[in-house]
């Protein structure tokens, strides 16, 4: 018994004593240290700096992601031959379908608007119905919205976007102007919020009629709550399936947590991918860790004889050459770990996306270079502790 | 067995080097006894140097027996030859072999370190070991501080600051020049009157003359020779 507690007991006092040499062995190589570090300390910040970027964009995409549509199907029709999309018997019926509160065709075009003498080719039109409005009202800053006349008389009338307000209405009133879209005189009813994201909303009848159509081949169904949306897509598909006569890949409908876990799994690849990238450089500093402790264990062959010769076992010779390479590496993670987080508070404020502090990529950070350190340096080690002492002595 | 201090039995050691098998030591057979002052004296390439590392248990015989304080060194570990080389032998080699980073005292207090002594006691003992050799003033110097004659002494602080049973120079002097080797020797003279057992390797007559008893060895063979002194 008194002998285990004196072996543990030599145990943690030679670790301590391998420590304190280990680091002022350190320190008097300074500049060579500092250079064996630099590969370790450029890996960490690397993956560090990646991680916890790209978690940030991650997050923020997400967030953007579920304010824009929780609670949302997109169906997208492509039709069979015969039945190119919906009519209006067809989203009546999808009306009916349990869990769905309302839905909005939406219709895409691109047009070309004229206002007094200014032009612009490049306007997305959208054409919705009077639902639409109806969940996202915060859309609208002024005048009014569609309504179910314009919808059902196919009004020319239209809301307008900031873009456009502030390139063809600067410091004048557009309420009740007529501006012209593809020719057609549209009559401005009123103005969108900044969140918009198109620059002109109709009804989508007209936009249908701009767009010599009479199907409708997209439309967002707004659900009672976001949690039944898997519910909703399996009793939506059989009356999907009965309007387009079970034929083959007529529609789909995507949901918004589909579309995000696919960004979220994207980003994860990609990140992944970035972070093996830049694995390869820890590795290389590893090697070079490796380098210097070979060439350590070399010129001090003189030291490990005479300690040798003094009574240090070999297990003690190799713990410290291990506790260095240790040291050393978990010196350039820590190192590392400092300029990763600088780094990626910077990159963050350049991409407009909020840092936060990612335990689990500096604990990877941390870990790793830590396991660099022991990996790279056992065999050095090793070899210190198996040299000869007659051999190691002589060449002191 | 258990009382046997020092002997060597039939010990033979060969090497084997580019394909002919080199016989450095033959059938050696020496028996020391506590106290004892002993020099092999032997010229350069006659196996003194093998012998020594063999008696320091640096190096294990081919054959033969050897029996430390009761321990038969052939059956021993890596690991409990280490405890040997600290506990019962003290190493006294030609050029101090001193840790240059370290100063004087970390120098002496590292067979402690190996010996799992507390920091505090390893102080203590260095210090008392330091004076003993008459270097009290110069405790923090670093090696190349001191002079040679000085290094060898610090050298010899941290051969007896285990406390070992041997005392073991291989030529104490060889790096030093006469007056100084004087003094070193000198401070043979005192340890083994105090009672230690020490065994001195040299190829120097006049060295050897200090010791009681002098053995010679010459191609491997040793041969009982005269105290001249």
């Amino acid at each position: 018994m008194k002998k285990m507690f004196f072996g543990v007991y030599r145990f943690f006092a030679m670790l301590l004593e391998n420590a304190r040499m280990s680091v002022s062995n350190i320190f008097n190589n300074r500049l060579r240290s500092f250079l064996t570090i630099l590969g370790i300390m450029i890996g960490v910040t690397a993956v560090i700096a990646l991680i916890t970027t790209i978690s940030a964009v991650s997050r923020s995409i997400s967030n953007s992601f579920t304010s824009m549509g929780a609670g949302q199907l997109t169906l997208s029709v492509s039709g069979s031959d015969l039945k190119p999309g919906l009519n209006t018997e067809n989203l009546n019926a999808l009306l009916e379908v349990d869990g769905i509160v309302g839905l909005t065709p939406s219709v895409s075009l691109s047009a070309s608007m004229i206002y007094g003498g200014e032009r612009d080719t490049g306007i997305s039109v959208k054409g919705v119905n009077e639902y639409y409005f109806t969940r996202e009202d915060e859309l609208v800053e002024r005048g009014r919205t569609i309504n179910i006349f314009d919808v059902e008389r196919k009004s020319a009338v239209c809301l307008i976007g900031k873009d456009v307000l502030d390139s063809f209405f600067y410091g004048v009133n557009p309420l009740e102007k007529t501006v012209y879209l593809n020719g057609i005189a549209f009559t401005v009813i009123g103005i969108l919020g900044e969140d918009a994201t198109n620059d002109v909303m109709i009804p989508y009848t007209t936009a249908l009629k701009m767009n010599a159509e009479a199907f409708v081949t997209s439309a967002t169904l707004y659900l009672t709550s976001a949690e039944i949306s898997d519910s909703v897509v399996s009793s939506l598909e059989p009356v999907l399936d009965e309007m387009f006569s079970f034929e083959e890949d007529t529609y789909s409908i995507s949901t918004m947590e589909a579309l995000e876990n696919t960004m979220t799994e994207l980003l994860g690849m990609m990140s992944a991918l970035l972070a093996g990238i830049a694995s390869i450089a820890l590795i290389v500093g590893g090697i070079g860790i490796m380098n210097m402790m070979l060439t350590s264990v070399t010129e001090r062959t003189g030291e490990i004889g005479l300690k040798k010769a003094l009574g240090a076992r070999p297990g003690e010779i190799q713990m410290q050459f291990l506790i260095e390479s240790f040291l050393l590496s978990m010196m350039g993670g820590v190192l590392g770990v400092g300029q990763g987080v600088i780094l990626s508070i910077v990159m963050c404020r350049l991409m407009g996306a909020d840092f936060s502090l990612s335990y689990g990529s500096i604990a990877l950070g941390v870990g790793f270079s830590a396991a660099v350190g022991i990996i790279f340096g056992w065999s050095p080690a090793r070899k210190a502790s198996r040299l000869n002492p007659i051999d190691a002595l002589r060449s002191m | 067995m258990e009382n046997v201090f020092f002997r060597m039995t039939d010990v033979c050691k060969s090497y084997f080097v580019g394909g002919e098998t080199l016989e450095v030591l033959k059938k050696i057979n020496l028996d020391i006894a506590k106290g004892e002052y002993l020099s092999v004296l032997g010229p350069s390439g006659s196996g003194k140097s093998t012998l020594m590392n063999i008696i320091g248990c640096l190096d294990q015989p081919t054959s033969g027996e050897y029996i430390l304080n009761g321990s038969m060194i052939e059956d021993l570990s890596e690991k409990e030859l280490a405890e040997i080389r600290n506990r019962e032998i003290g190493f006294i080699f030609q050029n101090s072999q001193l840790l240059q980073r370290m100063d004087a005292l970390s120098n002496v207090e590292l067979p402690l370190v190996y010996a799992g002594v507390h920091a505090r006691e390893r102080k203590r003992r260095a210090r008392e070991m330091l004076m003993r050799v008459g270097l009290e003033e110069r405790m923090y110097h670093f090696p190349n501080q001191l002079s040679g004659g000085q290094q060898q002494r610090v050298a010899i602080a941290r051969a007896l600051v285990t406390n070992p049973r041997i005392l073991l120079a291989d030529e104490p002097t060889g790096a030093l020049d006469q007056n100084t080797g004087k003094t070193i020797m000198q401070l043979f003279d005192e340890l083994s009157c105090e009672g230690r057992t020490i065994i001195m390797i040299t190829h120097d007559l006049k060295i050897a003359g200090h010791a009681r008893r002098i053995v010679n060895i010459i191609d491997g063979c040793l041969t009982e020779g005269e105290a001249s002194a």
